[in-house]
């Protein structure tokens, strides 16, 4: 007389991966990523994309060669983490957005908004800025900058240690600042109880032996903004006079890299129209200049700019890609780790099951601050005068932050929620987002393809370590908790 | 978990959330499992119940099918007509509850 509920079976939001003859899958909603067997595999293909009935999924199982209760197990073992479900639907946990009171982590103080290049494709003064520096410090002063660190100390909660990056316009044109801050800073986290670490970005024109020492001395980690060999670096990497920056720059990056010690020197590359040679590009700054990584990047734009990277360049630039992924991986199965940052990050999130609440730490644990004092989300965001969340004499606009956060949660997004790669994406950069879409918030529907690819990359090597040379990921996540 | 194999640290705490999850299951499954008597409230039928006005008028089944049930399987002693001694015949007429509970009777005892 009783009727029983019979549960129907739907595939959980899973995206599959094959890698060294093994299956996987990747659980959308956790970020999590769990090897298959035979059994749990032939669960997901009998479910595929449709429903099947727990009795009829059991029976086939058992028809298939299981014991019935290996069969039952099975199915419980896929229904626990929600791999499959019924439709008694578990929501499963959401990204939460973090707490008001979230302790921030890092500053990145432009100490100045000057710069000596004048990169035609710049975000700051290029076609698609959104700086207003008009009657703004040019400079930031001393003041300024100690205060900044007060602020970083006094915000960061409980954290043991703390983050401060230089940056500009070309953060080496206000280096005295930068030399007596760091003093300041050290003092005042050593007197907090505290750690404080330093990075700064540079284009490299302006650094001296003696400005390299002391970055060495203080464990400055260095990002070199370049864009690769001379005819590359020089098509748009030039001064205001035209003239290419390389010849410049080539004897300081050698003597950076020969005479700094205590960090890894990195170059980031700005992929633009006609500069989409990776693989020489790679090659150039990695083997010929020596820089422990090398990480790319194509050009923010509104899309209509002549040195915008089309669908093709961008194809391009994806097959080189995967040729670095190649070897990136066959480093790894060697046990050594390859300079190629754009799979490193990524290894690093996977290692982690990263699930995003926002594409990054912008207006959360990381603050930009501007010559004036104004804080923004970031650095892409500084003399921004529309994305001011407050001034470091007066803290953090707590309205105008939760309005940032509010719309760049991947929650917030219609196009990410069905989405696989979300985890890790979270719709991207909230500066390209609205540079290219006039919003924030906006998913950044224009690399969404590109991404996929490139996580399902990623995820196969990653796939490959785990089932071939698992060590290797540990000492991996072991570096990336060094940093 | 012995077919799912966690490798990444998120996966890894989620393996971590369930184990107890699994003992449990594994230890209910070590031992048969206990006769469950259809009728009460342990199963889908309306059982000991009231509807939501606190009256019998608005359950989703005859309060006459509860009887019903606790005449057959039911091993609690309830007043309810008894099948062994006294009324065997009393559900001859009643092929399926749903549909013919009407013909179910009151029992003078």
């Amino acid at each position: 007389m009783t009727s029983m509920l019979e549960h129907r079976y739907r595939r959980g939001e899973l995206h599959r991966f094959q890698a060294a003859d093994t299956d996987f899958f990747y659980l959308v909603s956790a970020g999590a990523i769990f090897a298959l067997d035979e059994g749990t595999r032939s669960v997901l293909d009998l479910i595929g994309d449709g429903e099947i009935a727990h009795g009829d999924l059991v029976d086939a199982l058992v028809q298939a060669g299981n014991a019935p209760a290996d069969a039952e197990d099975l199915v419980r073992e896929l229904r626990l983490v929600r791999a499959i479900h019924s439709e008694q639907v578990l929501a499963a946990p959401l990204p939460s957005s973090p707490p008001a009171d979230y302790p921030l982590q890092a500053l990145v103080l432009n100490i100045t908004n000057q710069c000596n290049l004048a990169c035609t494709y710049c975000y700051e003064f290029g076609a698609d800025k959104i700086a207003t520096p008009q009657g703004k410090p040019k400079y930031m002063t001393i003041e300024t900058a100690k205060a900044s660190i007060d602020f970083l100390l006094a915000s960061s909660g409980n954290r043991e240690a703390v983050h401060i990056t230089f940056f500009g316009g070309e953060t080496l044109m206000n280096f005295k600042l930068l030399r007596e801050v760091v003093g300041y800073a050290n003092a005042a986290a050593a007197a907090a109880g505290r750690k404080i670490t330093y990075s700064l970005t540079t284009n490299a024109t302006l650094l001296t032996d003696e400005i390299i020492d002391f970055l060495s001395e203080q464990a400055i980690g260095v990002t070199v903004s370049m864009d690769g060999p001379a005819e590359l670096q020089d098509k748009r990497r030039v001064y205001k006079n035209g003239k290419g920056s390389y010849a410049v720059i080539e004897p300081r990056l050698r003597a950076l890299i020969a005479r700094h010690k205590t960090r890894a020197i990195t170059a980031r590359v700005t992929l633009t129209e006609g500069v989409t040679d990776v693989l020489r590009i790679y090659r150039h700054l990695k083997d010929d200049l020596g820089f422990h990584e090398v990480g790319f990047a194509p050009v923010t734009t509104s899309g209509e700019r002549d040195y915008s990277l089309n669908g093709d360049s961008m194809t391009g630039v994806l097959a080189d890609f995967h040729a670095l992924a190649d070897e990136w991986q066959e480093y790894a199965l060697r046990g050594q780790m390859h300079g190629f940052t754009n799979v490193s990050e990524t290894i690093g999130e996977l290692i982690q099951g990263t699930n995003k609440s926002h594409p990054c730490g912008a207006g959360l644990g990381l603050l930009g601050v501007s010559p004036s004092g104004d804080l923004s989300p970031c650095h892409r965001f500084t003399d921004a005068d529309t994305h001011t969340l407050g001034h470091i004499s007066t803290g953090l606009d707590q309205g105008k932050r939760e309005d940032f956060l509010s719309r760049g949660h991947v929650q917030a997004k219609y196009e990410c929620q069905s989405c696989w790669a979300r985890p890790l994406c979270a719709g991207g950069c909230h500066h390209e987002a609205f540079v290219r879409y006039g919003d924030t918030g906006h998913a950044n529907l224009h690399y969404c393809d590109w991404i996929r690819e490139w996580t399902d990359r990623c995820l196969q090597i990653y796939g490959t370590l785990a089932a071939r040379n698992p060590g290797f990921l540990e000492r991996f996540a072991a570096r990336k908790g060094l940093q | 978990m012995k077919h799912l194999k966690p490798i990444n640290k998120k996966a890894q705490t989620i393996e971590a959330s369930i184990a107890p999850i699994e003992d449990v299951v594994a230890l209910q499954q070590s031992t048969p499992l206990p006769h469950v008597p259809m009728g009460c409230s342990l199963s889908f039928s309306p059982g000991w119940e009231v509807d939501a006005g606190g009256g019998t008028a608005g359950l989703c089944q005859p309060v006459e099918r509860d009887i019903y049930d606790c005449y057959v399987t039911c091993f609690w002693p309830v007043q309810v007509p008894d099948h062994v001694n006294y009324s065997p015949d009393w559900a001859s007429n009643c092929a399926a509850a749903t549909k013919d509970w009407r013909n179910l009777d009151l029992v003078f005892p």
